[in-house]
């Protein structure tokens, strides 16, 4: 919280995008969070992409369940579209949406209670079902909003602030987004926007369902020497298994690179990612091999992070269920309801 | 390997006093901030002192100031127009009341040291001013009847009423200044007879220059130095003008002589300018002023003859111009082939600046002059070649404003009061600096920082129609209450600095995030012009300074832009472990007194 509205000025030299807008045209609200909270810094990172993506901002659905991480969506974007859903239930409303209009882009914001505690179920289905969206966890291991509990993403190692032990594992969000059929899986670290920024842009314009797990230190509750969520450890134990940089389709590759050293991927649009590896045993289009690494830098106690798994090819729900291009909002009446003779007609096959 | 930058010394009183250009830019270094604050909160006699301290003449100033300040006002960096750092300065004085118990006490016993003064406008009184508490005995020399300077005989009065130039000249006067009117010094030698302790030469450039043109002689009934027509008006010797009257010049000078020519029963008045209108010396609010009561400027407009008819002048003859400016911008004015413009007119006033004149000083008596004719002087302590005699205003340097005159005036009473006490020059006292941490809760200061966005609040003027019948009649009105207080919210607090404490930052960036115009960097650090061009937003501005931490635990450094920072105070309610700090830096410029005892408390204000 502060005590007073966000000044309206802004740098005479920021820069300005296609649009016409600045980076500060895609702010909301002055943020309500604690003063240092991870999440802030992720709010600040998606304005960042979406004014270097040109999007404007109605294009754009914001969705979210309950905690400290969901009400962020309130914090960027302040003229898109949202919904701010219940407790874990964000991906059914952002499924029913999306089935409604294919044309806008679905950015989820979730936390590690919201969606590995409960709402691991409807995360699940939703990846499984290839939903076209931008799913971030802003993950820091506790239940931010109701004061500190251990959250299922909390790591089994890590204390509470009270030197209290965790009994269980945590979930590791990647490893099942990759398990259950997710096309884009990074990682990320709150406090490293020059590796989230271009993780954003790409998972924005990718087609299919894109995670970003963010790890993002909850200062309140979580940020104490024995976490292995807090801003120090998560410094220490960074492990990048490649880097990206983000090249929109528009604008030529210029940079020539020494062979080897990178592998240009293409996303749905024409726009491509340069990606660096920078662990050489990790491939992040080779799927059961990703896993075992992540699974094995983890006993290790690293934080992995990076493009941690891609599919250049992946389908979404829509290509799936062969359903129409068309926004049902676009659709003609007579197109939406046919009348009584067609569904007398089709009552007609069942009898 | 390239030198990175160093880590900022915020001890060092000249980083911060930098970041508030307004006070940086003043000569006098007032602190604009505090007096702002102070008129927000209604305290108006403490706006005044504050003021009165540190430019001795708040009501005149705040109607005349040359303003270096709004220029300078970081304001302008941000939107359009500066803080009316100078009309609110007039709000102070309008409403301060009765401040006569809050002045120094002056001695009833004396020091025994004698100073002579010559010449009463700013810069003496300043001196004297400063001098006077400290139990000197000033003996001021005037050749006009009153004080003032040209305040009184140049500045018109309806920019600057009588009584109010003669409540604060008077101010300084009733603190015990022997003062001898009428009475012109014509030998430095025989003054220096008299046994003074120290003299102090504040007589100003009272030559108005003069254009030699063919014409001019035969003209001359009719042609008039502006600085002597002005003083004549002033002292009601000069009460009509003819009525098409052509102003030569396009500095202040000329603007104060094409409007006092209006009220004079010119009709038709034109100020006319060798130079493109852009490159005018008046001050731009002065030429608006101008222009608003009608007066054309005829720019680019260079006089090559007066024309006589039957032994009376009868026009004058220009030469069109034209500006080229060359690569490093450096201009050459060039005749075109245009026809010559032929302006008729009744009366000439000439405005093309002003001399020193120092016919009444001896060259043999050990005080230097240079090849322009001015007097050597120093440019730190004031004293000429001849030891104990000081010169300041436009006496030291030619002319320049009386802000400027003031802050001799303190400087060379600094340096008379080290002479008289036999301590070298070069051992000035220090400005009295603080920094004071403003917070008082989480979220909360001690001062207003939700800043107004709104746009420069105008000054209310007199219906012109009246104005222009009367030389007395104040064209400004001033600032009400609810106009000044919403002008006061529109200042930056500039003074609130940003101090950051590296060992506290766990680098989370939520200052970075929230700072509304993108000072705040985290970076790694390198040498100045590659750190300045690697920011968030370039630092282009290279006259702001970058802030620059100590390494960081990622071994990174924090750099502040300092340019555009609206010291909002976001950074800090943001910050989770306080590495952000709003600190008050105040500095009040040294004042003469090499007595242990403060002559005067200073003003604490909020
Ligand atoms: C038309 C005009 C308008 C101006 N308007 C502004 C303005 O709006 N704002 C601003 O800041 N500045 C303005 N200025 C400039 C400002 O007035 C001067 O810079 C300032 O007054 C200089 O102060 P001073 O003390 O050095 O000298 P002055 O004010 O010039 O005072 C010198 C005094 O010394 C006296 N004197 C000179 N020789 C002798 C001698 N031998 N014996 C005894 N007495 C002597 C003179 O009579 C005079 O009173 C203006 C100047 C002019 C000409
Ligand atoms: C159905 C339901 N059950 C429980 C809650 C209480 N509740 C609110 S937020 C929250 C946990 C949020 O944790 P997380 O998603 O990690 O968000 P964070 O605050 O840590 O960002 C819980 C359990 C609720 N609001 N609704
Ligand atoms: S409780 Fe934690 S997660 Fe919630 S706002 Fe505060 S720091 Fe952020
Ligand atoms: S006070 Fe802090 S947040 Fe406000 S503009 Fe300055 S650096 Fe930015
Ligand atoms: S908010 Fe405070 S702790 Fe966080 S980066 Fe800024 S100065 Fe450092
Ligand atoms: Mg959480």
């Amino acid at each position: 919280m502060t005590h007073i509205a966000k000044p309206k000025f802004r740098h005479p030299d920021l820069p300005v995008n296609r649009l016409g807008l600045t980076r500060r045209d895609y702010e909301g609200v002055v943020s309500t969070l604690c003063a240092g909270c991870g999440h802030d810094s992720i709010s600040a990172a998606i304005i960042q992409a979406c004014f270097e993506l040109e999007i404007a901002a109605h294009r754009i659905a914001k969705v979210s369940g309950i905690g400290c991480s969901s009400k962020t969506t309130n914090y960027f974007a302040n003229t898109a579209h949202g919904f701010n859903s219940v407790h874990g239930r964000m991906p059914s409303v952002a499924t029913g949406a999306n089935l409604a209009n294919p044309d806008l882009i679905y950015l989820g914001v979730s936390g590690d209670g919201d969606t590995a505690s409960i709402g691991l179920g409807q995360f699940c289905h939703a990846i499984r079902r290839r939903l076209n969206m931008v799913y971030i966890v802003e993950n820091n291991g506790t239940y931010g909003l109701t004061k500190g509990q251990f959250s299922a993403t909390n790591d089994k190692r890590s204390k509470n602030r009270r030197g209290v032990e965790n009994l269980f594992e945590g979930i590791d969000l990647c490893a099942l987004a990759i398990e259950m059929g997710a096309g884009f899986v990074a990682r990320s670290f709150s406090g490293d926007k020059h590796q989230l920024v271009p993780l954003i842009k790409a998972a924005i314009t990718y087609h299919g369902f894109a995670l970003i797990d963010v790890i993002s230190p909850c200062v309140t509750f979580n940020n104490h020497p024995t976490s292995t969520k807090s801003y120090d450890y998560v410094r220490d134990h960074n492990f990048m298994v490649d880097r990206i940089d983000f090249v929109p389709k528009r604008s030529e590759i210029k940079t020539q690179y020494e062979p080897g050293t990178s592998v240009e991927l293409t996303l749905h649009d024409g726009s491509a990612l340069k990606l660096y590896k920078l662990a050489d045993d990790y491939d992040p289009a080779d799927r059961g091999q990703s896993l075992a690494s992540l699974d094995r830098y983890d006993r290790d106690g690293a934080v992995s992070t990076g493009l941690l798994y891609f599919d250049e090819n992946q389908t979404d729900l829509h290509d799936l269920l062969a359903t129409t291009d068309q926004p049902l909002n676009a659709a003609p009446q007579a197109d939406l309801c046919p009348g009584a003779d067609q569904l007398e007609a089709i009552n007609a096959q069942y009898r | 390997m390239s030198i990175r930058m160093e880590p900022t010394d915020i001890t060092d009183p000249d980083y911060f006093h930098k970041v508030v250009d307004c006070q940086w830019a003043c000569p006098a270094h007032t602190p604009v901030p505090e007096y702002i604050r102070l008129i927000a909160k209604k305290r108006y006699a403490d706006a005044f002192m504050v003021n009165w301290e540190s430019n001795v003449f708040p009501a005149i100033l705040g109607r005349t100031c040359d303003r270096p300040c709004e220029p300078a006002c970081r304001r302008t960096r941000i939107e359009e127009k500066p803080v009316a750092i100078c009309r609110l300065k007039r709000v102070a004085a309008d409403n301060c009341g009765d401040i006569s118990d809050r002045l120094p006490q002056v001695p009833s016993q004396k020091n025994g040291k004698r100073i002579a003064l010559v010449g009463a406008g700013p810069a003496s009184l300043a001196v004297a001013r400063d001098l006077l508490p400290l139990g000197y005995e000033c003996t001021l020399f005037e050749k006009n009847r009153a004080a003032g300077g040209l305040m009184r005989t140049n500045i018109p009065a309806f920019r600057l009423p009588v009584a109010v130039l003669d409540e604060e000249v008077d101010r300084v006067l009733h603190m015990g200044v022997e003062a001898r009117f009428g009475t012109e010094i014509s030998s430095l030698k025989s003054l220096l007879g008299e046994g003074f302790d120290a003299v102090f030469i504040g007589s100003g450039a009272p030559r108005g220059r003069d254009l030699n043109l063919p014409g001019r002689a035969s003209a001359s009934a009719n042609i008039h130095i502006g600085t002597d027509f002005l003083a004549s008006v002033a002292f009601g010797h000069t009460e009509k003008i003819g009525r098409r009257v052509v102003v030569i010049g396009g500095g202040n000078t000329a603007m104060d002589c094409c409007r006092t020519a209006l009220r004079l029963g010119g009709e038709n008045v034109y100020i006319t300018v060798r130079s493109p209108r852009a490159d005018m010396k008046a001050s731009a609010w002065e030429i608006e002023d101008a222009v608003r009561e009608g007066i054309p400027v005829l720019d680019n407009h260079a006089p090559t003859e007066f024309l006589v008819e039957n032994g009376r002048l009868r026009a004058v003859k220009f030469q069109p111009m034209a500006a080229r400016y060359d690569a490093a911008g450096r201009r050459t004015l060039y005749a075109t082939d245009d026809e010559p413009v032929i302006i008729e007119c009744d009366d000439v006033l000439m405005a093309i600046g002003q001399d020193v004149a120092y016919d009444w000083i001896e060259r043999d008596i050990g005080l230097d002059f240079d090849a322009g004719g001015g007097p050597v002087v120093d440019a730190l302590t004031h004293q000429s070649t001849l030891p104990g005699v000081f010169f300041g205003g436009d006496a030291a340097w030619g002319p320049e404003n009386i802000i400027t005159a003031v802050a001799h005036g303190h400087k060379a009473a600094i340096s008379i009061d080290l002479f008289c006490n036999g301590q070298p020059l070069s051992d000035r006292p220090n400005p009295l600096t603080n920094l004071v941490s403003q917070k008082m809760g989480i979220h909360e200061w001690s001062y207003d920082n939700d800043i107004s966005a709104a746009g420069r609040v105008p000054v209310p003027l007199a219906d012109l129609e009246v104005a222009l019948t009367r030389l007395d009649v104040e064209v400004e009105l001033g600032f009400d209450e609810t106009e000044a207080l919403k002008e006061a919210m529109r200042c930056l607090n500039c003074d609130i600095q940003t101090v950051f404490s590296d060992n506290l930052c766990i680098e989370c960036d939520a200052c970075l995030d929230i700072c509304p115009v993108d000072c705040i960097n985290f970076t790694d650090n390198d040498e100045e012009t590659r750190l300045r061009e690697g920011l968030r937003v370039p630092a282009v501005n290279l006259e702001q300074g970058l802030y620059v931490s100590g390494p960081l635990v990622t071994g990174r450094v924090m750099i502040k832009d300092e340019d555009v920072c609206l010291h909002c105070g976001l950074c800090a309610e943001r910050c989770p472990t306080g590495a952000w700090d709003m600190q008050k830096f105040s500095l009040v410029e040294a004042v003469a007194n090499t007595n242990p005892e403060p002559a005067q408390e200073p003003v604490h204000a909020v």
